[in-house]
C-alpha cells in the first residue's frame, strides 16, 4: 500500500472536500476529522516502521515523474524523518480544534470574520505539504514542498493574522523566496555537476567530491535553510511572522515549518557535502550560540507574547543547529528529538497564548496580570508548557537539550558551556512572563476571564500529555531516531575521520 | 544571353503553408473590409480569422510529423525546421487565444480617424462603428511573426520584422479609452521601432560588407574563414544585436515597453507580450546561434551584461510601478533576461540542444501565463474603462475571488513557484546556464527572481489582505471569449506547472536537430 502517497492525498481531498461544503460549522467538523483520519494512519504506518531494519527509506515509493530533468516522485521516511511527520499530524488536529473561532471574527479585537472554510482547506493542504516535504528521499522534490509550503502559509497570516499581517507575511514570503531561489541554484548546479542524471537523495551521497563545489553548494542549501529555521542573523522575520500569524497558525509555523529548515541541515547538507559541513562547522557552532544567547537575551526584553515565544525559539534553533553540526551521535539524536519537543512545548504556549489573547484581545504582556486566580488550569498549563521550554528536568525539552550539550561537549567543549548560559536566561524569560501575567494581584480586565472550556481543554491535554511522557520515557522516540542518526552521521564521516573506511573505497574504485 | 534561361526559384509551398494561410486570409481580410457591409464584416472577419490560424496550426503539425526537412525552404530562405515549427505552433495557438480576446466588444475605437473627443467620434460612437481591420492586421503581423522566426537569411528577417512590426504600430493606437495614450502610445513604438529596424538594417549592410552574403549559413562560414575585416562584423553584430534586443525589451532597450503597454489596448498587448516575444526570440536564436554561432566569445561577454541588467532592471523598476499594465511590462523584460541567459547557453552541440529546448519551453510556458493575465487585467473594469491603478485592485479578492484566485496564481507562476508552469521555465533555463557555464548569471537571475517576487506578491496582498476600496472598480461580466481565454492560461499554467514532460519532450524534440542552416 502507498502509504505516504496516502497520507498526502487524504488531507489534499480533504480540503477540497472541505472547500466544497456549504456550512462552516460543517466544514470545521470534516477538518477535524480528515486530521484525525491522517494521525490514524501515520500511526498504523509507525506500528510498521522498523527502525533497525537494513532499509533506510522505508515505505519508499519511486516514480518517475520528469524524467528530462531526471525528477522523480520519490518519498520514503527513515526515523528522523517519521519523528517529524509525526509531530505534523499529531499538531495538525490540535491547531484545528484550537482554531475553531479564530477565522469567525468573534472575541475580542478578533480580526474581522474571513472565510472559515478557506482557512480550514489551507490547514490541511498545509498538513499534505509538511508531509511531503519530509518524506521526499528526492531532493527535487523536497524543494517543491519546501517552496510550495510557504504559500498557504503566506495566505494564513496575510489574511487572517493580527493587525500587521500583510507585512509579516510578505516579509515572511520574501525572505524564504529570497533563500530558496539561491537554494535553487545549488538544486540545479548539485544536479549539473554530480552528473547522475537523477535527483534521488541517496543517489546523490558522495556524488561531489570537489572540496570547493562542495562549499559553495553548501552555501546554497545552508543559507536557505539558515533563513527557514531561522538562525541568528537571518531571524528577522520569525518575530514578525509569528506575532502576526494566528495563533494555530503560528504553531505549525514555529513548530513544523522552521523544522525543515534544521531537518535540512540534518539531512541534505551533512550528508550531500560532508567536507563543506565540516570546513563550516565552526562558523555554524558560532552562529548557534549567538542565536541562543541572543534570542533568550531579547525574549527577555520583549512586551508582546507571542513575539516573546518566537525569541524563545530562535534561542532554542540555536541549540538544534549546534546539536546538528557537532555531529556525534548524542547531539544529533538530541537535536532531532529536540525538534520534536520544540514542536510541542512551542505549540502549547503559542495555543494557550492565544486562549488568553482570545480572551483579552491584546498580545500585551503588561495587559495581564493575576490570571492564576480567575483561570487557574489555563495558568498551570501554560507554566508547564514554559516550564517544558526552559527545560526543567522530568518534562520534554530537558532530554533534548541535555543530549544536545553533551553531544556538543564532547567536541566542542567552550561553545557547548556558553550555551548552557541560554539555560540559565530561558528561566529567566518564561519565568519572568509567568510571573508578569499570572500572579499578583488580578488585573480589572482580567477579573471576568473564563477559565478553559472543554475544547480548550482538549487541545491543551494532549499536548501536555506528550510533553510529560517523553520527558520521562524519550526511549521509544530514541529507538527511532537513533538508528537514522547514527547512519547520517556515518555517511558523513566516511571520508573524515576513518581513513581506513576511506582506502577501502579508494581500492574500490 | 546565349540562350542561357533563369532557373525558377523552387519554393515548397507545403513547407510554407502555415504562413501562406495566415497571409492569404489576411488578404482576403482586406477585401472583405473593401467590400462587405460594414454591419456584416465582423461576423466574416473573426471565423476567417480563427479559421486561419487552425489551419495554419493544423499544417504546422503535419509538417512536424511529415519528417523535419533538413535543408531551409524557399532557396534558402526560411529554415523550417524543429525549432521554427514548435515556435510556430505555440505562436499559433497563442494568436488564436488572443483573437478571442480581441473578439471582446469595447476595446478597440469606433473610428481611429475620429479626433479624441471630436465631433466625429461622437457619430462614429453613436452609429455602432467598429474598426474590424483589427482582423487582418493580426493576422499580418502573426504572419510576419512567422517569418520572423523561420528566417534563414537577413534580408527576409528584417522584411519579416517590418510585417510584423508595422500592424502592430497601428494596432496600439486603437484602443477604444483613453485615446491619446494610446495613440501616444502608437507613435512611441513607431518612432523607436523605426529607429531599432534601421540599426538592424545598417548592422545588416556591415555583416554583408563582411561576409559578402546576408545568408546565415555563409555569414557563419565566413567567420570561419574571411580575416581581416572584423570591424565590420564586429560593428555589425552590436547593430544588429541592438534591433533584435529592443524587438525582446531588453535592457538598455527597454523603455518602450511600460509605455506601449500601458497604451495599447489590452488585447493587443497581450498579443505582443506573448507572440511578439516568442518570435523575436526565434529571430535572436537564429542570428546569434547559426550565423553568429562561431563568434560568440565576441558577442557572449556583451550579452551576458545586457542579461544582467536586463534581469536587474526589470525587477527593480517594476517595484515602483502603480499601474498594472506598466507592472506586467516590467516584469516582461524581467522574463526576457531570464531567457537570455538562456541565450547565451551556448556550447557544445548537446548544450545547444540542452539551452534551445529551455528557452522552447519557457516561451510556451510564459506566453500561456502572459496571455491569461492580461485577459484578467480586461475584465477589471470601472466607469473609464480597465482599472488599470494597483490601488483600484485593493480587496478584489472578497469582490471576486476566483477571478482574484486565477490572477494570484498567474503572479506566483511569473514569481516561478514550483507547481506552476514559470517554475519548471525558469529552472529549465538555469539548468541549461548553470551547465554552460553561466552560473554567477544564474545567481544574478535568482536574486532579481527574489527582487520580482517582491511585487508580484505586493499585488497579491492587495488583492486579498486589504480591504477592498468603497468605489472600486466591477468585474465585467466576462463573455464566453474572455472566459475561455482565462481558463485556457490557467489550464496550462498548471498542466505545464505539474506534468511538464510531454511539452519537455516535445521542445526537446524540436531542439534535438537544432536549426538547421
Amino acid at each position: 500500500m502507498p502509504w505516504l502517497s496516502t497520507l498526502m492525498a487524504v488531507p489534499v481531498l480533504g480540503a477540497v472536500g472541505v472547500s466544497l461544503v456549504k456550512s462552516d460549522k460543517l466544514a470545521k467538523q470534516l477538518a477535524l476529522a480528515i486530521s484525525l483520519v491522517v494521525l490514524v494512519l501515520t500511526g498504523v504506518l509507525a506500528a510498521q516502521f522498523n527502525p533497525t531494519s537494513g532499509t533506510r527509506f522505508q515505505f519508499a515509493e519511486v516514480y518517475d515523474w520528469i524524467p528530462r530533468f531526471g525528477v522523480h516522485y520519490g518519498v520514503g521516511v527513515d526515523g528522523i524523518a517519521l519523528v517529524l511527520i509525526a509531530l505534523s499530524v499529531v499538531l495538525v488536529p490540535i491547531v484545528i480544534l484550537a482554531s475553531w473561532h479564530d477565522a469567525d471574527g468573534t472575541g475580542a479585537n478578533a480580526p474581522p470574520k474571513r472565510s472559515v472554510k478557506t482557512y480550514f482547506a489551507l490547514l490541511l493542504v498545509l498538513e499534505a505539504m509538511m508531509i511531503g516535504v519530509f518524506a521526499s528521499t528526492d531532493v527535487f522534490l523536497f524543494y517543491v514542498f519546501f517552496e510550495a509550503m510557504l504559500i498557504p502559509m503566506y495566505f494564513m497570516i496575510g489574511s487572517y493574522g493580527g493587525a500587521q499581517r500583510s507585512y509579516a507575511a510578505v516579509k515572511f514570503l520574501l525572505y524564504s523566496l529570497f533563500g530558496g531561489l539561491l537554494m535553487l541554484v545549488a538544486v540545479i548546479a548539485l544536479y549539473v555537476i554530480a552528473e547522475k542524471g537523477t535527483f534521488m537523495f541517496p543517489e546523490l551521497i558522495g556524488a561531489i567530491q570537489d572540496p570547493t563545489t562542495q562549499k559553495w553548494l553548501f552555501a546554497g542549501f545552508f543559507i536557505a535553510f539558515a533563513v527557514k529555521a531561522p538562525l541568528w542573523p537571518f531571524h528577522t522575520w520569525l518575530p514578525d511572522a509569528a506575532a502576526q500569524a494566528p495563533a494555530g497558525a503560528a504553531v505549525l509555523l514555529v513548530g513544523v515549518l522552521d523544522k525543515v529548515g534544521t531537518y535540512g541541515m540534518l539531512r541534505f547538507c551533512l550528508e550531500l557535502f560532508p567536507d563543506a559541513s565540516k570546513f563550516f562547522t565552526p562558523l555554524v557552532i558560532v552562529l548557534s550560540v549567538v542565536g541562543i544567547i541572543y534570542g533568550a537575551i531579547v525574549a527577555i526584553g520583549q512586551t508582546d507574547i507571542k513575539r516573546l515565544i518566537a525569541y524563545t525559539s530562535i534561542s532554542h534553533f540555536g541549540f538544534i543547529a549546534m546539536g546538528v553540526f557537532a555531529m556525534t551521535a548524542n547531539a544529533g539524536a538530541g537535536a532531532t528529538l529536540y525538534m520534536v519537543n520544540h514542536g510541542f512545548s512551542t505549540g502549547s504556549l503559542f495555543l494557550i497564548a492565544g486562549f488568553l489573547i482570545y480572551r483579552r484581545g491584546s498580545s500585551q504582556i503588561a495587559d495581564y496580570g493575576g490570571v492564576q486566580k480567575v483561570a487557574p488550569v489555563l495558568a498551570g498549563t501554560f507554566l508547564i508548557a514554559g516550564l517544558s521550554s526552559l527545560s526543567l528536568p522530568g518534562l520534554s525539552s530537558f532530554v533534548s537539550e541535555f543530549m544536545v550539550l553533551i553531544g556538543t561537549y564532547e567536541i566542542h567543549p567552550v561553545p557547548a558551556i556558553i550555551a548552557t548560559t541560554g539555560v540559565i536566561l530561558a528561566a529567566v524569560y518564561v519565568l519572568w512572563m509567568y510571573q508578569r501575567m499570572m500572579t499578583g494581584p488580578t488585573a480589572e480586565s482580567v477579573k471576568l476571564f473564563p477559565d478553559l472550556d472543554i475544547r480548550e481543554k482538549w487541545v491543551v491535554a494532549p499536548l501536555i500529555a506528550v510533553i510529560i511522557a517523553v520527558g520521562f520515557f524519550p526511549k521509544p522516540l530514541l529507538d527511532v531516531i537513533n538508528p537514522a542518526v547514527d547512519k547520517t552521521l556515518s555517511t558523513v564521516q566516511v571520508d573524515q575521520f576513518t581513513p581506513a573506511v576511506a582506502d577501502k573505497k579508494g581500492a574500490g574504485q | 544571353m546565349n540562350g542561357t534561361t533563369i532557373q525558377a526559384p523552387t519554393i515548397e509551398y507545403a513547407l510554407l503553408s502555415p504562413m501562406l494561410l495566415v497571409f492569404g486570409a489576411a488578404i482576403i481580410g482586406v477585401l472583405v473590409e473593401a467590400f462587405a457591409p460594414r454591419y456584416l464584416r465582423k461576423s466574416i472577419h473573426v471565423p476567417l480569422t480563427l479559421l486561419a490560424l487552425v489551419g495554419a496550426f493544423v499544417t504546422t503539425i503535419l509538417t512536424a510529423l511529415n519528417g523535419l526537412p533538413t535543408v531551409a525552404a524557399a532557396m534558402g530562405a526560411v529554415a523550417v525546421d524543429g525549432p521554427s515549427l514548435f515556435i510556430w505552433g505555440v505562436i499559433l495557438i497563442l494568436a488564436f487565444i488572443c483573437t478571442l480576446l480581441i473578439n471582446d466588444d469595447d476595446q478597440f475605437v469606433a473610428q481611429a480617424a475620429a479626433v479624441p473627443g471630436s465631433v466625429d467620434e461622437e457619430e462614429a460612437v453613436r452609429h455602432g462603428y467598429a474598426q474590424t481591420e483589427v482582423y487582418p492586421l493580426m493576422l499580418f503581423s502573426v504572419g510576419g511573426m512567422l517569418l520572423f522566426a523561420a528566417s534563414n537569411d537577413l534580408l527576409v528577417m528584417f522584411v519579416a520584422l517590418e510585417v510584423m512590426s508595422l500592424p502592430l504600430y497601428l494596432l496600439c493606437g486603437l484602443a477604444r479609452r483613453r485615446r491619446l495614450l494610446s495613440q501616444e502610445a502608437s507613435v512611441k513604438y513607431f518612432l523607436l521601432g523605426a529607429f531599432s529596424s534601421a540599426f538592424f538594417l545598417y548592422g545588416m549592410a556591415l555583416v554583408y560588407g563582411y561576409a559578402g552574403s546576408v545568408d546565415l549559413k555563409t555569414i557563419s562560414t565566413a567567420i570561419s574563414s574571411v580575416s581581416g575585416q572584423e570591424p565590420l562584423l564586429l560593428i555589425g553584430t552590436a547593430m544588429l544585436g541592438v534591433g533584435l534586443l529592443f524587438k525582446i525589451g531588453a535592457a538598455p532597450f527597454q523603455a518602450w515597453k511600460p509605455d506601449v503597454y500601458q497604451g495599447a489596448p489590452t488585447a493587443v498587448t497581450a498579443l505582443m507580450a506573448s507572440t511578439v516575444l516568442v518570435a523575436a526570440f526565434g529571430a535572436v536564436l537564429r542570428v546569434f546561434w547559426v550565423a553568429l554561432g562561431g563568434y560568440e566569445w565576441n558577442w557572449q561577454p556583451l550579452m551576458w551584461g545586457v542579461a544582467i541588467l536586463t534581469m536587474i532592471v526589470g525587477a527593480i523598476l517594476a517595484i515602483t510601478q502603480t499601474d498594472i499594465k506598466r507592472m506586467l511590462a516590467y516584469s516582461s523584460i524581467a522574463h526576457g533576461g531570464f531567457l537570455l541567459t538562456g541565450v547565451i547557453a551556448i556550447g557544445t552541440i548537446k548544450q545547444d540542444q540542452q539551452a534551445l529546448s529551455a528557452i522552447l519551453f519557457y516561451l510556451a510556458a510564459y506566453g500561456f501565463t502572459t496571455v491569461g493575465a492580461f485577459a484578467v487585467v480586461t475584465m477589471v473594469r470601472d466607469a473609464g474603462g480597465e482599472a488599470g491603478h494597483l490601488s483600484r485592485w485593493a480587496g478584489l479578492g472578497k469582490r471576486s475571488p476566483v477571478l482574484a484566485g486565477i490572477f494570484a496564481f498567474f503572479l506566483l507562476a511569473f514569481a516561478g513557484i514550483p507547481l506552476t508552469s514559470g517554475f519548471f521555465a525558469k529552472y529549465a533555463v538555469f539548468a541549461a546556464a548553470i551547465s554552460g557555464g553561466a552560473l554567477p548569471l544564474v545567481i544574478v537571475g535568482a536574486v532579481s527572481s527574489a527582487i520580482a517576487a517582491f511585487f508580484y506578491v505586493r499585488v497579491i496582498v492587495l488583492m486579498f489582505f486589504s480591504e477592498p476600496a468603497a468605489d472600486g472598480p466591477t468585474i465585467a461580466a466576462p463573455t464566453v471569449g474572455t472566459s475561455a481565454v482565462v481558463a485556457l492560461a490557467a489550464a496550462a499554467t498548471v498542466v505545464l506547472g505539474v506534468f511538464p514532460q510531454p511539452v519537455l519532450d516535445l521542445a526537446d524534440q524540436a531542439a534535438s536537430a537544432l536549426f538547421i542552416r
